[in-house]
Parts: C-alpha cells; structure tokens; sequence
C-alpha cells in the first residue's frame, strides 16, 4: 500500500493552470525525486500535498485517506512535514525558536531529546541556538530549515530544492544528511533541479514537464534514459 | 537630514525642510521663555512628568492592541478605541455595585483586581467578535476595505453600549486608598499615578513574557513573520489571530479600569474615541507593529502632552495653554507621519508588504 498516491491533481492559480493531471505514488521508506525545470510545477505538486493549496480536480491520499481539501496545519499532526522552497526559517525567531515552531503540534516529553538529537546532527545549530536565525548562513539556514522540519516527527517528509543556492561542497552535506533521515525511517519526497545528485540517493523518480508527468522510472534507469541525460544531467 | 545637496530641487523637501526648522526654532524659544521666567517651579516640573507618565501608560496599553494586531495582520483596528470603551462602560457598573456593597474600599485590590479582569473579558470578547464577524471575511481584500469596515465597526459598537447603557456620564466611584499622594520634599505625587503606572507595568511585562517566552506567543511572533510557513509548523493561524485580537482587548479593557481609578468622569460610549486615537497616534509613533515601541510610544505621548503645553506653548505667549493637550497629540500625529513614518523604534507604515 502507498503511503501516499497523487491522482490525476488539475491545480490552478486563479485561471493559470499549473498541474495537468498529475499522479504518483510514493511507498513507505522510499526516496522518491521529483525533477523537472524551472516552471513545471514542482512546487505546485509540493504545496498541492501539504495542504497549502487545494486542486480544483483529482485527489490526494495518505494512508488511504483523502487529503486533498485538509488544512495544512492539520497534516502537519498527521505526520507530514514539509521544507519550503527557499527555506522560510523564521529570521526573527532565534534558532531555538524556529525548532520549538517545528515542534509546535507536540505536547510529549521527547521534545527536549529530540532537539539534542537535531544539534547532534547540525553541530553548527547548537552554536547558533541563540541567534536569530535572520543571521545565519544560507547552507545554516537550509540545515535549519531540515531540522525544523523534522522536529514534528514526521512520516513523509517533503523536501523542495533543498540544495538550491548552496555551495557545492555544501551541497554534498544536504544530500548526506537526506539519506540519513531516509535510514531513520522517514520517507522522502524530494524535489530537485540537481538531477544528479537526487537520483544518486532516490530509489525512484518522476520527470515533470509542463505541469504533467513525462517519465517514471526506478532512479537507476532515469540516470541512464537519453532524454534525462540530455536534459537534466546536461550529458550529451 | 537637510537635502541642500540633492541635484534636483524639490519644492517638498523644501518645505518639509523649511517646517522642521520652524518647528525647532518654535520649540526653542518657547522653552527657553518659560525655563527663564522661572514660572514653574521643579517640583511642578515633576508633578507634570509623573502625571504624563500615568496618562501615557494608559495609551500604551491601548497603543499594544494596535501594534499587535498590525504585526500580524498588516492592519489597523480603528475600532479599537471602541473595544477599550466596551470595557471601561461595562465595569462602571460593577464598580459601582462593589462600592455599594462596601467591598470595593474593605478589599480595593481584590475589588480593583476583580474589575480589571472583567473589563479585560468583557473587551476582549468584544475584540474577538469583532474579528470573526467583521474582519475574518474580508481577509486578503484590498486593504481600504477591512478600513472602511472598521469605521462602520466602531459606530456600531458605540450606538450598541449606548443602547445598552444609555447615553448619559458615569463616572468611576473613588477608592479610597488611591487617594492623597506620596510626598517627597516638595514634590507630592499622588498615590493614583503610582497604581496606574504600576499596574500598567505589571501587564506589560505579562505581555512581554506571553509574546518572548511562551508557546503562543512564539507562535503569534511566527505567523506575523510567516503566515504560510506557519501553517506548515501546523499552527492554526486563524487562531492566532483570534488569540492576538484578544490579548490586545484585554490589555484595552484593563486600561479600562485603570483609566477610571485615573480620571473617574467621563465614562460614557462615546469615551473610546479620543483614547482611541491618542494611543494609536503613540503606536505610530513607537513604530507600528513593534511592542516596545508601542509602549515606549505611550509613555512619550503622555509626558510631551503635559509638559509640551506648559513648556513650549505657554512660553511663546499661546493662552491657555493646557487646554491644548489635544492638539498636541494630534499635530505629532502628523508630524511622526510626515518626518518620521517608521515611528520611533519601528518600521514603515507603508502601503504594500505583505
Ligand atoms: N503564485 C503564482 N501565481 C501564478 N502562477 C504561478 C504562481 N506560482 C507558480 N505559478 C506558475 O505555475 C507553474 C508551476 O510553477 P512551480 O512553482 O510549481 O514550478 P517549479 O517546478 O517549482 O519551478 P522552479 O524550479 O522554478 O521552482 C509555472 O508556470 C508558474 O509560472
Ligand atoms: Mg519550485
């Protein structure tokens, strides 16, 4: 059984019509990618499943319930948690701050040890844990916003260019740490215009074009298809 | 400041320019006319300043209801002068029960206290209401609308309590133990103007803790920053809102009670509307949507309002200085709006940024 199934979602904005009817499905545990170039509703798809925004027709499913016209903050309770494009770290709020927000449907007592074990994989975080988060680097920012995300324990977690305007040798980290939460049991939704790097941890993958879906295949095969090659890992 | 040295010459800036320096000079020479002729002595100095001190903090109190709803909504609640009023009338009556029992001089802080809290729910209900009814609806609209809205807002809550009420004066009972004045050399302070600015403190700080240190208030700092984001944290940000248009009544409603210990007359439903104003003027002033400068705000309202008169107008020969308090705070008003926008402390008060 899916985790989550995507089916046939028509999303607007206002008269635009950004998603065509798009479906997929993720299974629990997997690293599912998402590519595509700029405009072809990779974020649309993304906001489309947290609840952000509501598609017009088709549905959306987790764990076999229909979610399509749920309020985002209430998915967050049913453990799906989401890494907004351009990070959205809460520059006024300290990073403490920004964690306890990720926390915030939480009422149990393993918060505190939750928040040791993000500092434990963010070592910078714990320096910074009194700094509002306005200060912090772009790759701090990015590891933040990851840590936030993951402090409401989620099952599925979305993950939307999470790499996007990092330095190349921070973009290595972003990937480390995304498979090492895929190995703690999260499953992971993430969208990605770094093709390369995505489909070298994804299991599978989806090729987004023009709001539908043009290619679907285990990750392994997207890296050798002609047109993947050509068009999002610039091999020619 | 001065912009001697732009290329283009702008008939604006020149007279924005030529106004600061009258403005300046004007405040100058009347304080040095007055400080010279020696006729107010330093201990009246000091009765001046300790009085605006506890008028100004009752504007703070209301000025925070205005910060707070505009830092998280972008928006101001020009009815909130009637939400302060909703408060203050409703408590007269209570007030005036407890005297009759002999309650409120046997036990004033409990009785005080008693109030306090039931001008903050009763302001506070009206608050929320007034949010769901009239503002949830129009959210995303232009922002004229949700202004208009809030005019028509405050009629009708004005024209409602004097229905309920009717519209004649009531005036606050005096309790006893806020009467005389502590005395320090030649200086008396009266015991009233150490409760208000006292008890105005204690709400600030409570709110300062609710805002800085608890869940909620990270929470109300999150959605005013990020409202999307904020979803995504699974904050339910139409509560919020509803809890930060409450907290802002509250405070509202308690300067209620505090305002009639201060100046026991004048309670009727029409009494929102110059507090109103005079506590938004502080919030602009303080910087809207900033809390301390709200209060900060407040606080520099009160006092330029019972020193300015005395030290400036009456200096450059204006009679009848001290019935000019009011002009006062609305000639800062538009003085904060023409040099100053972003207030004191705050940012601007601008058109887009959302
Ligand atoms: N707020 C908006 N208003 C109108 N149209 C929008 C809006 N956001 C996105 N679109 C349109 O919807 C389509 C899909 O956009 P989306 O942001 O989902 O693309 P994307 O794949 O995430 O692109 P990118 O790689 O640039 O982030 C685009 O054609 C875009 O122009
Ligand atoms: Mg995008």
């Amino acid at each position: 059984m899916a985790l989550l199934e995507v089916n046939d979602i028509h999303t607007y904005y206002g008269n635009i019509h950004a998603l065509k009817g798009v479906s997929f499905e993720v299974d629990t545990g997997e690293i599912i990618a998402l590519i595509g170039s700029n405009g072809a509703g990779k974020t649309t798809t993304l906001r489309t499943i947290s609840g952000l925004m509501e598609p017009r027709e088709g549905a959306v499913y987790y764990e076999d319930e229909d979610i399509s016209n749920t309020r985002a903050d209430l998915l967050v309770s049913k453990g799906i948690s989401m890494v907004p494009e351009g990070r959205g770290v809460f520059a006024k709020l300290t990073v403490e701050e920004n964690l306890d927000m990720g926390a915030y449907i939480r009422r149990d007592s393993g918060i505190k040890d939750d928040l040791a074990g993000a500092f434990e994989l963010f070592p910078r975080l714990e320096e910074r844990k009194k700094q509002v988060a306005g200060t912090l680097s772009g790759g701090e920012q990015q590891m933040l916003a990851i840590a936030r995300a993951l402090m409401s324990k989620p099952r599925l977690l979305l993950l939307d260019e999470p790499s996007m305007g990092l330095a190349p040798v921070l973009v290595d980290g972003v990937f480390d740490t995304i498979q090492r939460i895929a190995n703690e049991g999260v499953t992971i939704l993430l969208v990605e215009q770094n093709a390369h790097m995505a489909l070298q941890i994804a299991d599978r993958g989806y090729v987004l074009q023009s709001g539908e879906v043009a290619i679907s295949d285990t990750a392994a095969n997207l890296q050798q298809n002609e047109t993947v090659q050509k068009t999002y890992l610039g091999i020619d | 400041m001065f912009k001697w040295k732009t290329d283009e010459f702008s008939w604006v800036d020149f007279t924005i320019d030529i106004l600061r320096i009258l403005i300046v000079l004007g405040v100058v020479v009347g304080a040095w006319n007055t400080l010279s002729s020696g006729r107010i002595s330093f201990a009246q100095w000091v009765n001046l300043f300790a009085a605006g001190l506890s008028q100004g903090s009752i504007y703070a109190l209301i000025a925070l209801g205005y910060t707070l709803v505009y830092g998280i909504l972008l928006m101001i609640n020009f009815a909130h002068g009637e939400v302060f009023m909703a408060g203050a009338f409703s408590t007269v009556f209570l007030a005036e029960a407890l005297n009759r029992t002999g309650f409120l001089n046997e036990q004033p802080l409990l009785a005080i206290l008693l109030m306090i809290m039931f001008a903050g729910l009763v302001s506070m209900t009206v608050a929320i209401l007034l949010e769901r009814v009239a503002y949830r609806p129009l959210r995303g609209s232009p922002r004229l609308v949700p202004l208009i809205t809030a005019i028509g807002a405050s009629f009708f809550l004005q024209y409602t309590f004097r229905g309920l009420y009717g519209s004649g004066f009531k005036a606050y009972p005096q309790v006893r133990i806020l009467q005389g004045a502590i005395s320090i050399g030649d200086i008396n302070i009266p015991v009233v103007q150490v409760f208000v600015f006292g008890s105005a403190l204690v709400l600030m700080l409570g709110l300062y803790w609710l805002v800085e240190r608890t869940r909620v208030g990270k929470a109300m700092r999150a959605v005013s920053e990020n409202k999307e984001v904020a979803r995504l944290m699974g904050i339910d940000i139409d509560w919020v809102i509803m809890f930060t248009f409450g907290v802002g009544g509250f405070l509202a409603g308690s300067a209620g009670v505090i305002n009639g210990m201060f100046r026991p007359q004048g309670v009727n439903f029409f009494m929102g509307f110059i507090p109103g104003i005079k506590a938004f003027t502080a919030a602009v002033l303080g910087g809207i949507g900033n809390i301390p400068g709200a209060m900060l705000g407040g606080l520099f309202l009160g006092v330029i309002e019972a020193i300015g008169p005395n030290l400036v107008l009456a200096g450059l020969g204006i009679p009848g200085a001290n019935q000019l308090k009011d002009v006062i705070a609305f000639t800062m008003l538009v003085l904060v709006l023409i040099f100053r926008p972003q207030g004191i402390l705050g940012e601007r008060l601008s058109e887009q940024k959302a």
